[in-house]
């Protein structure tokens, strides 16, 4: 794990447009500070899991009294799949290991800004002010008391596969794909508490700001996430993980995963986006011609097959290809696949429950005869979107755009049944 | 006949209990006038959090600073992650790059890319120096906003950046953003 984690940092580029800065976790480079810190924290844990202990399982489990009940279960010490960390302000989601649509809350991906912060629940408040009533304030209890909802949705990081813009980098799905989770996410509509605060009719976008040590901030336009934001102090039936902004983020479902603030301290109403640093140096898009798009909120639809991907071998006859899509404008419609390089296409078996806004999974029953292949996926979803191509999307927005990177994978099985990444 | 009231009862209750089922769908949640919850924030509340500052220079706090003054705080603060001159790194390069958005291998900076200078105080105060965010006085960070500037040409050594002056500064990539066009990949 330790040489797998090293050799990622060397393989990951070097690039002034990677505003992600995988590559600048250089720890000659990091001379003091929080950053040496937190690197080592995130090396000393990674050796940790790797070295724990396996169980010894009797013979014959009939013959032995199990254990007692626990207070917080855990899961058997025979599993090991784990997040990997990108960087030390990212770790990445085992999508290779993941079953059925949802992702264990302990295996969610993180993506922080300046670390995870240790917030009391009593001491939380959420103010809200700018164009509204009067400036109000809420504890953690008051937004427990709202009416509460609950839904499930994918979250991924606008950043995810952005890796693979200007070369071959990711070895495997977590590494190309792992910036991407679905959880049940439970809290209060924010529509039911602004009625609550009572927002003023000139307010059009929204400052939600959080309270970690990037005090992390984007402006939002209101309009259009207001009828699905949700102020969720709950995933997967638990408060929020630390790592997922406990104990309150904003959720809006589809958007690009920076703008569901965790750790949401502030909403803050005006007439026009505040223009932080986030909307304006870091998420946004450079195209070819030196413009940048701003503002590019939707995740569009994006699919990846799991199974066989990157790093695993095959063994020739029955493989069930599976995999998840998903996008952040509705439903996955279609899910086709490619054992032939994207020269012919068969349609997948979408599985229940197929939820808008959430991962979908997806298989399709094939024989391998043992020679070299080229496995891909292709969704569509409710409105028509397909996803392109990499030459396709390469050929509108350029390599220099970071982010929003949601082209069809490719495998390569060689003969020898080892799959590995490959741009066809 | 007999059949056909049979029929009609039946179609009569399908009805019925179409419309009980849609009025039991209403969410009584809806009929609630308000939830009494919560607390007006306090002044000292808003005062205490409300750090973001606008494009039009709301929220800049008073306090001054020039980039003769900004030079040692940037050395002594700023330099370890993003070199002395702000070009080096290893964390993101602040200097220079202009030009080259447009080319195989863009550089963005503050100089060349950010679209408002405003955005610099806030980011500068709210998030850095990354090991002690929000520890710089308005001064300190006036200053370190004008040496970033300077170093990147766009204003002079002894300028004096304060509320008043820091909103009218026109950064070089000012005009150089869109609004969001996608769907925008034509179908394979």
């Amino acid at each position: 794990m330790k040489n797998s984690l090293q050799k990622e940092k060397r393989d990951e580029p070097r690039d002034e447009a990677d505003t992600e800065k995988t590559a600048l976790v250089n720890r000659r480079s990091l001379l003091a500070g929080t950053a040496g810190i937190v690197s080592a924290i995130v090396m000393r844990s990674v050796t940790r899991s790797a070295e724990a202990a396996m169980p010894v399982a009797p013979d014959d489990p009939t013959r032995v009294p199990g254990a007692a009940p626990t207070a917080y279960g855990q899961r058997s010490t025979f599993e090991q799949s784990v997040r990997v960390p990108r960087s030390w302000w990212a770790s990445l989601t085992p999508l290779q290991d993941s079953h059925g649509i949802l992702t264990p809350s302990a295996l969610h991906f993180e993506r922080h800004h300046n670390g995870v912060p240790v917030i009391h629940p009593e001491h939380h408040r959420l103010m809200i002010h700018g164009l509204v009533a009067q400036p109000w304030a809420f504890t953690m209890d008051d937004l427990k008391r709202f009416p509460a909802t609950s839904r499930l949705a994918f979250i991924e990081c606008s950043g995810n596969s952005a890796i693979e813009w200007k070369a071959l980098t990711g070895q495997t799905v977590q590494q190309t794909h792992g910036l991407t989770s679905t959880s049940e996410w439970t809290g209060v509509a924010l529509k039911t508490v602004l009625q609550e605060v009572g927002v003023k009719p000139d307010a059009s976008w929204m400052l939600a700001e959080g309270s970690d040590a990037a005090a992390m901030t984007r402006s939002l336009p209101l309009a259009l996430l207001i009828e699905e934001a949700l102020l969720c102090y709950a995933q997967n039936g638990e408060p929020l993980r630390p790592e997922q902004g406990y104990p309150l983020r904003l959720l809006l479902p589809g958007w690009e995963g920076n703008t569901c603030i965790k750790w949401l301290r502030r909403l803050k109403f005006g007439t026009a986006p505040f223009m932080t640093r986030e909307e304006t140096s870091q998420y946004t898009d450079l195209m070819p011609d030196g413009t940048a798009r701003q503002f590019t909120m939707v995740m569009e639809a994006k699919s990846v097959i799991t199974s066989p991907s990157g790093g695993q071998r095959v063994q020739p006859g029955f493989i069930d290809i599976r995999g998840l899509a998903w996008s952040g404008r509705g439903r996955i419609a279609q899910v086709e696949v490619s054992t032939d390089g994207g020269r012919s296409w068969q349609q997948a078996v979408l599985q229940d429950p197929i939820l808008p806004k959430c991962h979908t999974r997806f298989c399709l029953p094939w024989r391998w005869n043992g020679e070299d292949v080229i496995l891909q996926s292709r969704c569509l979803d409710e409105t028509g979107y397909v996803q392109p191509s990499r030459a396709a999307l390469l050929a509108v927005r350029g390599v220099n755009s970071v982010y929003h990177y949601n082209a069809i994978q490719s495998w390569k099985i060689a003969a020898d049944g080892q799959v590995s990444n490959v741009h066809a | 006949m007999c059949t056909r009231n049979v029929m009609m009862m039946g179609l009569i209750t399908i009805l019925s209990v179409g419309i009980l089922w849609s009025s039991e769908a209403a969410d009584p949640h809806d009929r609630m006038d308000g939830y009494g919850l919560g607390r007006p924030a306090t002044d000292l509340d808003v005062q205490h959090w409300n750090i973001d500052v606008a494009p039009t220079g709301e929220g800049l706090p008073p306090g001054r600073g020039t980039a003769k003054q900004g030079a040692p705080i940037f050395a002594t603060k700023c330099a370890s992650c993003h070199g002395p001159t702000g070009q080096e790194g290893p964390m993101d390069r602040l200097v220079g790059g202009a030009g080259t958005l447009g080319s195989q291998k863009p550089v963005k900076t503050i100089g060349s890319y950010w679209p408002y200078a405003t955005t610099l105080y806030d980011y500068v105060y709210r998030a850095m120096p990354f090991p002690a965010p929000q520890s710089l006085s308005s001064d300190e960070v006036y200053s370190v906003v004008a040496w970033l500037l300077y170093q990147n040409g766009i204003i002079a050594e002894d300028t004096i950046l304060d509320a008043h002056s820091l909103p009218g500064i026109r950064m070089p990539n000012h005009n150089g953003f869109v609004p969001d066009p996608r769907p925008d990949v034509p179908r394979n």
